[in-house]
């Protein structure tokens, strides 16, 4: 399917001189709605097109990792277009320009952006075929067009019973000018939108034919595996090539920056050919890097100087003056995507042209680094999606394209680079590790009056875009807490009234990569900020639910999910002894969540175990229900794996983590009952593939606090640091 | 030269017996269905049924495989009970745990004397999906059960 579409095949099926074809060209400053005679042959940015077969094919530019995007783009052209879903076929599109996000200005699927982004924009294209083909069936039988309508797939004239198909009409219509701003329809004539749509992938998947990158084939394929450093910025002292050589099956070795590259027939003997190199590496930048050492030196830099980030009030003397101050210091370690599939790209570089199959969630950014390193201009880039097992964000990166384009160069034949597992973590870009002291004010009524936030981390800018770190601060590392004036990320900020607020942050140096890891950082500081207006709430002498409505009197998105949660999860009914109950919300990305958890301790072995999680959801409207609460059970799934059991270990200034029999994720019998309430909203359209991630890390905590009366300060709540935590009391 | 009896079909490939049975499914005879993730027999992404058993083809050799009955996610009928449950319950996320976890649950539910399904689900901890599509395995297997007493009655 997707991944084995060529270009040649794109550009036949989509541009095919027979069918009306609409494409928007999308910029980060708006959109224009173009016909096909408009669209440079040699760059199709068709969304739909419809031939006189009577088939309706949309190509989604987003890339489709589970979270329902073929489906729900689709729901949302098909609806406006009044398309029949029978005769709606979607094809993944390759890296084009004219897919760029709207909000993101590029072709990319982060950000929780893909339905809040082309919202507005895949209702006009839909739209505006409608339009067209109601047009070209008036000219047709010589009626006004406010005489037609459009119905699954045709347009009737009531009047005189006549009916005509949009494969009869297709051709005609494509001749007609693209209307810009084409009548929307109303929401009570919405026929797909809102309703629950089987998603388009889950045959093919449940199958076994879907085709993931490392599934992708092409003739002459050879398989890469790189040997890389064992410590960040290792060298490699020996190798040896002759040994690899001789494996049955080994090619070439190829030293590349990232370590050196054995490239074989098939990936058992690429396997077996590095094991033969047996590389010998020197010890790296810092070899007394483990995870202790970490923890030290982001909590040290607490104390150097800061960059100011937010200074509304005056936080310091509002402190200073309250009534009741409290005090804590938080820290969060970095976790690892751990994508089920490992990276892989697989790349086919000629002189004149480069292909590349990848299972990316970026395909203009691997388009342009594909161009860098093959130095074929971008032009004679192609980028083909395929299917992925999790994104995560990581495959946002496009280290592992680079990889591939760079050995298929070396090779002169296609290449697939492949990372073991052990590599997939080792040389993860994690979850960014951080620390924060935070001080607050309350005042004689238990109102919060002064919140001063330090916060250090790594940083996810400065590989993603340095340059817009600007005087040293980071919004990717704030998010939750504060974000950049008119950031696309919508409202990735402390939600709590505070009027005296200060927020610092400072650029930790350590060399681990990190990268945003599914909502970003919203995750740990909001798991900072929820535990930390739970111990407010307590200093207050406040129910942690009244306390948080207090301070969000004017937030009524907010308030909303809480009282819903609260409501539904029955907050403030008596609990079995043994048992703690917590709750947490948190914005981000257009969206509002809230959740509580309820839990128990084992305090023998300090396991806790979590009996249920109710979440309510407020993301505006809906698209597609179902897979909206699939989300959100997966958000919270990944979620409880920061909660309890995921860290990354590293010792000898590399990674120590390396399979899943050492890096712990979720399991099925940890998972407990989940329940998700959808709020109905008309909000402005919000994400939801990560909201369903930053409160149910703090609802654990907080559920912990509840039933043991310890408040612990760092993740994950492992049964070691839940042990330590109560020895301590 | 091995000689391998998958999908009820005879293959011979030319690999060391010590070869994972995983890249030979894979990148000899094309059954792309069955997945890569760790290797090591810890996420059960790789497992298919030999001799009916499910089985991590990752860390199992095609030598220890040959002369016996390997089905692989392709094997299995698209009207297979766990099939046509995961899709009726939407199971899936990104879908690349599936065929293992189906291949899983499908040699559990064909286990004699049968489980039920939280016997079922107590035999899943071996299986990951980072995605966290969990509770829709838990219905897909409920709902498999009930697609299989449904056949039952029928025949």
């Amino acid at each position: 399917m997707r991944t084995s579409m060529t270009r040649r095949a794109f550009l036949k099926g989509s541009l095919a001189a027979a069918g009306l074809t609409i494409g928007v060209s999308v910029t980060p400053f708006g959109h224009r709605l173009l016909n096909a005679s408009e669209i440079d042959s040699f760059s199709p940015n068709v969304w739909f097109k419809i031939t006189s077969e009577n088939k309706v094919t949309i190509f989604i530019g987003n890339s489709e990792m589970g979270q329902g995007v073929l489906t729900a783009h689709s729901m949302i052209i098909a609806d406006e277009l009044e398309a029949d879903w029978k005769q709606v076929q979607v094809r993944q599109a390759p890296a084009r320009d004219e897919y760029k996000s709207p909000i993101l200005g590029v072709q990319i699927t982060v950000g929780s952006a893909s339905v809040r982004g082309f919202y507005e924009p895949l209702r006009k294209v839909g739209a505006a075929g409608r339009a067209m083909l109601i047009k070209a069936a008036a000219e047709t039988w010589k009626v006004p067009e406010d005489e037609c309508k459009a119905s699954l797939g045709t347009v009737k004239h009531e009047k005189s019973k006549r009916t005509l198909t949009y494969g009869q009409l297709c051709l005609k219509a494509a001749k007609l000018q693209v209307p810009q701003d084409p009548p929307l329809k109303k929401e009570s004539e919405f026929r797909y939108i809102g309703k629950p749509m089987p998603r388009v992938d889950v045959p093919e998947k449940v199958s076994g034919k879907a085709v993931f990158g490392l599934d992708v084939t092409v003739k002459d394929l050879h398989y890469a595996v790189i040997a890389r450093p064992p410590a960040y910025g290792a060298k490699p002292i020996s190798y040896d090539e002759k040994g690899a050589k001789q494996i049955k099956g080994v090619e070439k070795v190829v030293p590349v920056p990232m370590g050196i590259a054995v490239c074989a027939k098939s990936i058992d003997a690429a396997l077996k050919g590095r094991d033969a190199l047996k590389m010998s590496w020197d010890k790296g930048a810092l070899p007394d890097m483990d995870n202790a050492y970490i923890e030290k030196s982001l909590l040290e830099d607490l104390n150097k100087p800061l960059k100011s980030v937010v200074n509304t009030g005056d936080a310091k003397k509002a402190i200073s003056e309250a009534d009741k101050k409290i005090e804590a210091t938080y820290y969060v370690p970095c976790v690892a995507h751990a994508t089920m599939e490992p990276m892989n790209c697989t790349a086919d570089v000629r002189n004149d042209q480069c292909e590349v199959w990848a299972p990316t969630q970026s395909q203009t950014v691997s388009q342009m680094v594909a161009s860098q390193v093959s130095g074929l201009p971008k032009e004679k880039v192609n980028v083909y999606t395929s299917f992925m097992g999790c994104g995560l964000g990581r495959r946002a990166r496009p280290d592992f394209v680079a990889e591939a384009v760079m050995i298929s160069k070396a090779l002169g034949k296609p290449v697939k680079v492949f990372w073991t597992r052990e590599e997939d973590i080792k040389y993860d870009a994690f979850r960014a590790p951080a620390s924060h002291r935070i001080e607050a004010g309350l005042d004689a009524k238990g109102q919060l009056i002064g919140w001063s936030h330090k916060l250090v981390s790594v940083s996810l800018l400065k590989d993603i875009n340095p340059a817009a770190i600007k005087e040293g601060i980071d919004f990717y590392c704030l998010w939750g807490l504060a974000d950049a004036p008119n950031s696309p990320m919508w409202n990735n900020r402390i939600q709590y009234e505070i009027p005296n607020l200060s927020i610092e942050f400072l650029i930790s140096p350590l060399p681990m990569p990190v990268a945003p890891w599914r909502a970003v950082q919203n995750g740990p500081n909001a798991f900072v900020i929820e535990s930390f207006i739970d111990e407010l709430a307590h200093a207050a002498g406040k129910d942690p639910l009244e306390f948080r409505l207090q301070n969000l009197k004017n937030n009524m998105r907010a308030r909303r999910v809480l009282e819903t949660v609260a409501e539904k999860a029955g907050w403030g009914k008596p609990i079995p002894k043994g048992e703690g109950r917590g709750i947490a919300q948190h914005a981000c990305f257009g969206s509002y969540v809230a959740q509580v958890a309820e839990i128990s301790v084992n305090k023998k072995d300090g396991t806790i175990k979590v009996h249920r999680i109710v979440a309510a959801v407020d993301c505006g409207p809906v698209i597609n229900p179902d897979p909206l609460v699939a989300q959100i059970e997966g958000g919270v799934i990944i979620s409880l794996g920061t909660a309890l059991k995921e860290e990354v270990k590293f010792a000898n200034g590399g990674v120590k983590s390396a399979n899943f029999d050492d890096y712990h994720v979720i399991r099925m019998s940890e998972v407990p009952e989940i329940q998700v309430h959808i709020v109905k909203s008309n909000e402005k359209i919000g994400g939801i593939g990560e909201v369903g991630v930053p409160p149910a890390a703090p609802a654990v905590a907080n559920a912990f606090f509840n039933a043991t009366g310890v408040r612990i300060r760092r993740l994950p709540l492992s049964p070691k640091t839940v042990m330590e935590a109560m020895k301590k009391v | 030269m091995i000689s391998l009896h998958v999908n009820g079909k005879v293959f011979q490939v030319d690999v060391s017996s010590d070869t994972p049975l995983l890249w030979v499914l894979r990148d000899h005879l094309n059954l792309k269905g069955t997945k890569y993730s760790c290797g090591i027999g810890e996420c059960g992404s790789c497992t298919v049924h030999v001799d009916g058993k499910a089985v991590r083809s990752c860390t199992i050799s095609v030598g220890e495989v040959q002369r016996k009955k390997i089905i692989t996610i392709e094997g299995l009928p698209e009207n297979h009970p766990v099939k046509k449950a995961w899709v009726k319950e939407q199971v899936v996320q990104c879908g690349y745990c599936q065929p293992g976890v189906i291949m899983q649950v499908a040699a559990l539910l064909s286990q004699r004397p049968t489980l039920d399904a939280d016997q079922i689900i107590t035999k899943m901890d071996d299986v990951i999906c980072r995605c966290g599509t969990y509770p829709r395995i838990k219905r897909g297997i409920k709902t498999a059960i009930q697609m299989t007493k449904k056949e039952v009655k029928k025949s």
